[in-house]
């Protein structure tokens, strides 16, 4: 095989059957993946369906802790499982820019493959196209998954009532400053490492232990302030945080200090935020502490009267003030 | 105004570039405005520079003084009173 | 001790806040000049602790507000000439022109690249040989050296692909500005605390002996903050007004001389337009003669279109503290951070920004 992706590796002849017959199913080893249909047949429990798609654009391809590969399944599993679903199966879309070399594409492969199984998920098809030199940022990915919600389960954004307590997995801010540490031209180095992780079994025992949690959110792009303001919204409740108790990791706060960057505005990719009724709120928190990722998990906040759909900080002086949400992308600032 | 860190020297290097960490977190910046910083200083760090030694014994006596305020009627000026203007 | 978090004590904040109330009997209306104030102020709900006796306003200490609408469209105009890399502070990436932004022609395709430092600049010109960069300076006293010690580089290590274009400013004369300014109604200041770090106590020496305005100089961690405001009361209280500095840790009253000396060896005093408030001679910072060579304005011939201003935008009188953000006509109607219309909208820290974000004033 070629070390660099051509052209030709998308037109569908030999040299397209040639990569996936080598690279894909040879690494994603799945049956399903192997018999080569135009799509994959399964059985599928009976229930509710969930389903999620996500795409992948990250920049650079690898970065501390993680790559685009483990986000591209971490990412979507997290999206099905905050359903209360167990994601089952997975859909992996390729575009490759031309010249990619093909040890990296192997790399990221072998990447989702590992993710994969630690989060208990098949790929099952998938495709591959690929475009001109200039063009694709070295690879795009998308990921679509499939799960099925066990019975007696319904999570909503939309389910939230006042008195509910916020509960958050862990440190803010990890996936955001590692990605960021690399841009050149910002010119820092931190150990931080991306947070990137499958969170469907910490879920499970979450509703486990706290069967009447509301709903559950990984706060990705925008950082916890879009997913608490979109809960918010969703549920005509207000809620607030109490900044103390959100854990942040000192070099994460240094980083967002030096660059000027609202650590609630940092993506996640490793994180799971569940609201859930107050008298559960303790036990939801053991069973997170207990789950794979889980070990910092915090009660940050709680659910208000209030209908405006506003999120508010408690500050450390005793001040309340909102929680934005971020508008655009946020940039190093000087100011 | 704007955006300036403290952070700790760490190391010196060639032409006025120094090591610095801020709560874990590493970068090189230029000394070219503190030329008599040395290892182990705290230095305000603003775009890539280090614009002052930050004096730790005066940050450490302006927060006992704080510390120690009578609600009412206390003075919290500098305690030298050359420091201030009329 | 720690010095990131001692100044951020909350039981310290909490004497200083009680004793503020404590001690404030008479309306005073309390100016913080920097924009680095107004975010620290409103993300702490500062604000909302203070005795009614107290108004915080805001002033023009936001070098990207203050930057003028021609001197955006100039910025957008290098960044247009082929083969310039348009090298800029994160800041002024969404800040609107009288056509267009920076952030609007970067995804129209024109190589614009945002960095942390000018040095990254420098970097980026020492990489790319056949790429002409131009740094867009702007800030006041804190960057300015910073630029002028990049410009010494450049020049020392004759990097002929280098240069800056300047709408840098300086603080104190804009400030005698805003105390002349009869719609301008403030009592006291609060100084920039890391301008102060470059100027030291000197130039604002003025604003006490000649106009009789209590003047502290303030750093920006939310005890810094609240012990500026206590000193500035009691000054206010006790009839006295005197320019002191709070923020003993960082400013000495001589500044920083090696910095100043760096500044002086490459900028020169000039005039400089301040966005809402008009020219005000003597504050800008021109590249000298002798460094002429890295003057981007001089490097190419730059037209800008006509300029166009926001009609209804106010501001201008916000910068001034004439009004609060939330008392413009266009504030959270038609001017949001998603759609803002001007500069204090859409600025990192910027007034109209700051309340939007973490307030509910003005807002149904």
């Amino acid at each position: 095989m070629q070390d660099r992706i051509l052209l030709a590796h998308g037109s569908g002849g030999t040299m397209m059957r040639e990569l996936i017959e080598e690279l894909f199913v040879a690494e994603f080893g799945d049956e399903a993946l192997r018999r080569m249909d135009d799509a994959a047949s399964f059985e599928l429990p009976a229930g509710r369906a969930a389903m999620s798609t996500d795409t992948y654009v990250v920049s650079p391809l690898f970065f501390p802790g993680a790559d685009i590969g483990r986000l591209a399944v971490c990412g979507t599993v997290n999206d099905i499982a905050t359903s209360g679903a167990t994601p089952m199966f997975l859909s992996v879309g390729f575009v490759l820019e031309e010249g990619l070399p093909v040890e990296d594409l192997r790399r990221i492969v072998v990447s989702m493959r590992e993710a994969a199984s630690e989060a208990g998920v098949r790929i099952v098809t998938g495709d591959t196209k690929v475009v001109d030199k200039g063009h694709g940022d070295g690879v795009y990915i998308n990921t679509a998954g499939l799960g099925v919600i066990p019975d007696g389960i319904d999570l909503s954004g939309s389910y939230a009532k006042p008195g509910d307590k916020i509960l958050l997995s862990g440190t803010l801010g990890d996936h955001g400053i590692a990605v960021v540490s690399t841009r050149e031209g910002l010119s820092f180095s931190t150990d931080i490492l991306s947070d990137a992780a499958p969170l469907s079994a910490m879920v499970a025992a979450v509703l486990d232990a706290a069967p009447d949690a509301r709903c559950f959110r990984d706060p990705t792009r925008g950082g916890l302030s879009s997913a608490l303001n979109e809960i918010a919204s969703a549920s005509g409740v207000c809620v607030v945080v109490d900044e103390a108790s959100v854990p942040v990791r000192d070099q994460v706060r240094g980083a967002c200090e030096m660059l000027g960057y609202d650590v609630f505005h940092v993506a996640n990719e490793g994180k799971m935020l569940a609201v859930v009724p107050a008298d559960g709120a303790d036990a939801a928190l053991g069973a997170m502490r207990g789950a794979p990722y889980g070990e910092d998990a915090q009660i940050i906040g709680e659910v208000i009267e209030g209908t405006g759909g506003r999120v508010y900080v408690d500050t450390v002086f005793g001040a309340r003030r909102i929680m934005d949400m971020l508008v655009g992308e946020q940039l190093p600032r000087i100011c | 105004m704007c955006l300036a860190i403290p952070a700790k020297i760490v190391s010196i290097g060639e032409l006025n570039m120094a090591e610095v960490d801020i709560l874990g977190v590493s970068r090189h910046v230029s000394l070219d405005m503190t030329p008599e910083a040395k290892v182990g200083e705290f230095v305000l760090v603003h775009a890539g520079f280090s614009i002052q030694v930050v004096d730790e014994a005066y940050a450490q006596e302006t927060l006992e003084t704080l510390k120690q305020l009578d609600i009412v009627g206390d003075e919290i000026g500098p305690p030298d009173a050359a420091e201030s203007d009329a | 001790m720690d010095l990131n978090t001692g100044f951020r004590d909350p039981e310290v904040a909490k004497r200083l806040i009680d004793s503020i109330a404590a001690t404030s009997r008479t309306p005073v209306k309390i100016m913080e000049v920097c924009g680095t104030h107004t975010v620290a102020i409103a993300k702490n709900g500062l604000r909302e602790v203070m005795p009614d006796s107290i108004t915080l306003l805001s002033g023009p200490g936001c070098p990207v507000c203050v930057t003028a609408n021609r001197d955006i469209d100039t910025a957008i105009e290098f960044g247009r000439v082929p083969g310039v890399v348009l090298a800029t502070f994160g800041d002024m990436m969404k800040v609107p022109g009288s056509y267009s932004s920076l952030a609007r022609e970067k995804a129209d395709g024109r190589d614009i690249r945002v960095v942390y430092s000018p040095l990254d600049a420098l970097r980026i010109a020492a990489d790319e040989p056949d790429k002409q960069v131009v740094f867009l300076g702007v800030g006041f006293e804190t960057t300015a050296p910073t630029i002028a010690s990049v410009i010494r580089q450049a020049k020392l290590q004759e990097v002929g692909n280098f240069s800056v274009h300047s709408v840098h400013k300086t603080v104190p004369e804009a400030l005698r500005a805003l105390v002349n300014d009869p719609e301008v109604k403030v009592n006291a200041f609060i100084l920039p605390g890391h301008v102060s770090v470059i100027i030291g106590l000197e130039p604002y020496r003025f604003l006490a002996s000649e106009f009789g305005v209590p003047s502290v100089i303030t750093g920006f961690e939310p005890v810094d903050i609240l012990q500026g405001i206590h000193m500035i009361v009691q000054q206010f209280e006790s009839g006295r007004a005197e320019v002191e500095i709070a923020y003993k840790r960082s400013v000495a009253p001589e500044g920083n001389p090696a910095a100043l000396a760096i500044l002086e060896q490459v900028f020169e005093p000039a005039d400089a337009d301040w966005r809402g408030i008009g020219v005000i001679p003597g504050t800008g910072l021109a590249i000298r003669e002798e460094y002429a060579d890295l003057d981007a304005a001089k490097r190419f011939q730059i037209d800008p279109p006509e300029v166009k201003e926001i009609a209804g935008c106010q501001c201008g009188d916000v910068l001034r503290g004439v009004v609060l953000p939330f008392e413009c006509r266009l504030f959270a109607k038609s001017c949001t951070p998603e759609h803002p219309i001007g500069p204090c909208m859409v600025s990192s820290e910027g007034s109209c920004a700051a309340y939007y974000r973490f307030t509910d004033y003005g807002r149904s």
